[in-house]
């Protein structure tokens, strides 16, 4: 009972997606292509030039895509996690008129989470064909990178929803993205591997999910991984999804249950 | 449950947001086929209770049964046996009439064709046939309440709970929802409503409960009401601002049941409201304007709260 009122609520993002999904492909196409070929080729010359042994050897552009395809899941769960859970409780109500039918705060967060996952897999697999065109890809265990960025974008998209489901003010997202988002898109090893980070810095970003989710696809990728680290790493994700579901289901009782 | 028409009970009901009791204690019954209405003024407790009664905020205290279930235990299965008509429109705006009707459906776990079958009765029922494919945004807000009600239909609901069902609406646009809540009525749904509208309250409930403060200030039928709590007629006089206040002395003990004296008007309650004036110009006083008219349920709010409703 209890999973099929989630799926209900599935369904309305699915109904929703239909007025809007035009302009989700062209951005979710035109993302990996703009930045594989500024980056990955543009800037991927330069580097290439310089020797790439501390990036293990690989071009630029395959040491680049499985990181900004990881980057990339975050990117889709802060968007879907924020303004539309935000919307559907502040703006339009849509969440108040749906706790009036069988359907409680929980289904309401987990219909939106199984919504999400379509969203980041649907990313993720045009992301993994761009960088196939690129010839980024090193490895058949890139197949695996899919549900890997999934779990990526899942260990950002619940404590996310959290976090907004206890926002009164949307400006909230500006500085989450301002000092959360981009930092970590910027440090947490998708560019340049984390060890050319000063010693006292690299901690912090091994604590952050991303660079776990990078490090994952990457290895995937490259068709490096090693058993030992890839369970760390699915293991780090798993549990701060973990957590992002329980402060979710938490926060959407709190809010809806007053 | 000992009674099965009894659909709602509920006994020292009670709602608190940290310090402040919004619900205090509050004991009624629901019987099926009924049109039971809370009036009372804005802060009253009305919609805290319907949000109790519509199982989605859980209750500090007292006991609430609803169609034999707790709430707090078998919110789900009672919510889907409810039609709920919020206070404020919570349509998604971005969808069509049809897709509304269609989402909400499916929250009921109803099968397409049946959500197909229920909104061409539903939308005739409305009147919003015609808008069935258009947006939500651009509809008027009277438009907007109809399709909310449709909206609520839409599972055929045991109970219908509607939260200040016309609030906000300009007079012809409630007139056209009290015309669509009367033919409820007519068809044996059962209603609960809440208003701080007194004409509202008339012409639709059964029986109502006035509410105060979070407290039940009395219970009835409109009409026993009235009896108990005012007199059939009622004398209203204008005097010029300056003379008001000297006048309302004058009339201090005139034989009339009771005198309220507002900010601009007084009113004597009286069984017979022209020899009641008869006595007041008998008196040397000569109001601007005098109206006798019969008593309503805004002269039961002021008689037990000594309040306006609409203020």
């Amino acid at each position: 009972m209890a999973h099929s009122m989630a799926v209900r609520q599935f369904r309305f993002w699915l109904t929703n997606y239909r007025r809007t999904w035009q302009g989700t492909i062209y951005s979710s196409v035109l993302n990996p292509v703009l930045y594989l070929g500024a980056m990955g080729l543009g800037l991927g010359t330069l580097v290439d030039k310089h020797g790439t042994s501390s990036l293990g050897g690989v071009s630029y552009i395959a040491f680049l895509a499985p990181g900004l395809l990881a980057a990339t899941a975050m990117q889709t769960a802060m968007g879907e996690s924020t303004y539309p859970v935000y919307g559907s409780v502040k703006w339009l109500k849509t969440y108040q008129a749906a706790i009036a039918s069988p359907l409680r705060p929980t289904d309401l967060f987990h219909g939106h989470l199984l919504w999400t996952t379509l969203r980041l897999a649907m990313n993720s697999a045009v992301f993994l064909v761009v960088m196939a065109a690129f010839g980024a890809i090193r490895s058949a265990w890139a197949v695996v990178c899919l549900p890997a960025a999934v779990l990526a974008g899942l260990a950002f998209a619940t404590p996310i929803e959290a976090y907004a489901m206890t926002c009164k003010k949307e400006t909230s997202f500006a500085m989450l993205f301002r000092f959360g988002i981009i930092p970590l898109f910027l440090f947490s090893g998708t560019f340049f591997p984390v060890t050319q980070l000063p010693v006292y810095v690299r901690p912090l970003a091994y604590i952050t999910p991303l660079w776990h989710g990078v490090a994952l696809c990457r290895s995937l990728s490259l068709g490096t991984a090693q058993l030992g680290d890839s369970a760390i790493h699915i293991g780090y994700l798993v549990a701060v999804t973990a957590l992002g579901i329980y402060a979710g289901n938490r926060a959407y009782r709190r809010r809806l249950y007053a | 449950m000992a009674d099965p028409d009894i659909l709602i009970r509920a006994r020292g009901l009670t709602k608190r947001f940290g310090d402040f009791v919004a619900v205090d204690g509050i004991n009624f019954e629901l019987s099926r086929g009924e049109v039971f209405g809370f009036l009372g003024p804005n802060g009253a407790g009305k919609s805290s209770t319907m949000r109790m009664i519509g199982c989605v905020s859980p209750r500090s205290g007292g006991e609430l049964t609803i169609l034999g279930l707790d709430p707090a235990r078998n919110g789900p299965a009672i919510r889907a046996r409810l039609g709920v008509v919020p206070q404020e429109d919570t349509l998604d705006v971005e969808l069509t009439v049809r897709e509304n009707l269609l989402i909400y459906g499916r929250y009921f776990g109803l099968k397409r064709e049946v959500i197909r079958e229920r909104t061409a009765v539903l939308l005739d029922f409305v009147q919003l046939t015609e808008r069935a494919n258009d947006e939500v945004e651009p509809l008027s807000g009277g438009m907007k309440r109809r399709l909310t009600i449709a909206r609520s239909l839409i599972s055929e609901p045991e109970i219908l709970l509607l939260d200040e069902p016309t609030t906000g609406l300009d007079p012809q646009a409630r007139h056209v929802v009290w015309d669509r809540l009367y033919r409820l009525k007519q068809q044996g749904v059962t209603l609960v409503l809440t208003t701080h509208y007194m004409d509202e309250a008339e012409q639709l409930c059964d029986r109502l409960v006035v509410m105060d403060r979070g407290k039940i200030a009395a219970e009835g039928s409109p009409r026993e009401l009235i009896e108990t709590y005012s007199t059939p007629e009622v004398l209203e006089l204008r005097f010029a601002l300056d003379e008001q206040e000297q006048a309302a002395d004058k009339l201090a003990d005139i034989a009339a049941e009771r005198v309220e004296v507002l900010a601009d008007r007084i009113l004597l309650y009286t069984a017979n409201g022209d020899a009641t004036l008869d006595a007041v110009r008998a008196r040397g006083l000569e109001p601007v304007t005098s109206l006798v008219r019969r008593s309503t349920l805004e002269d039961v709010f002021l008689r037990l709260t000594g309040r306006r409703l609409e203020d």
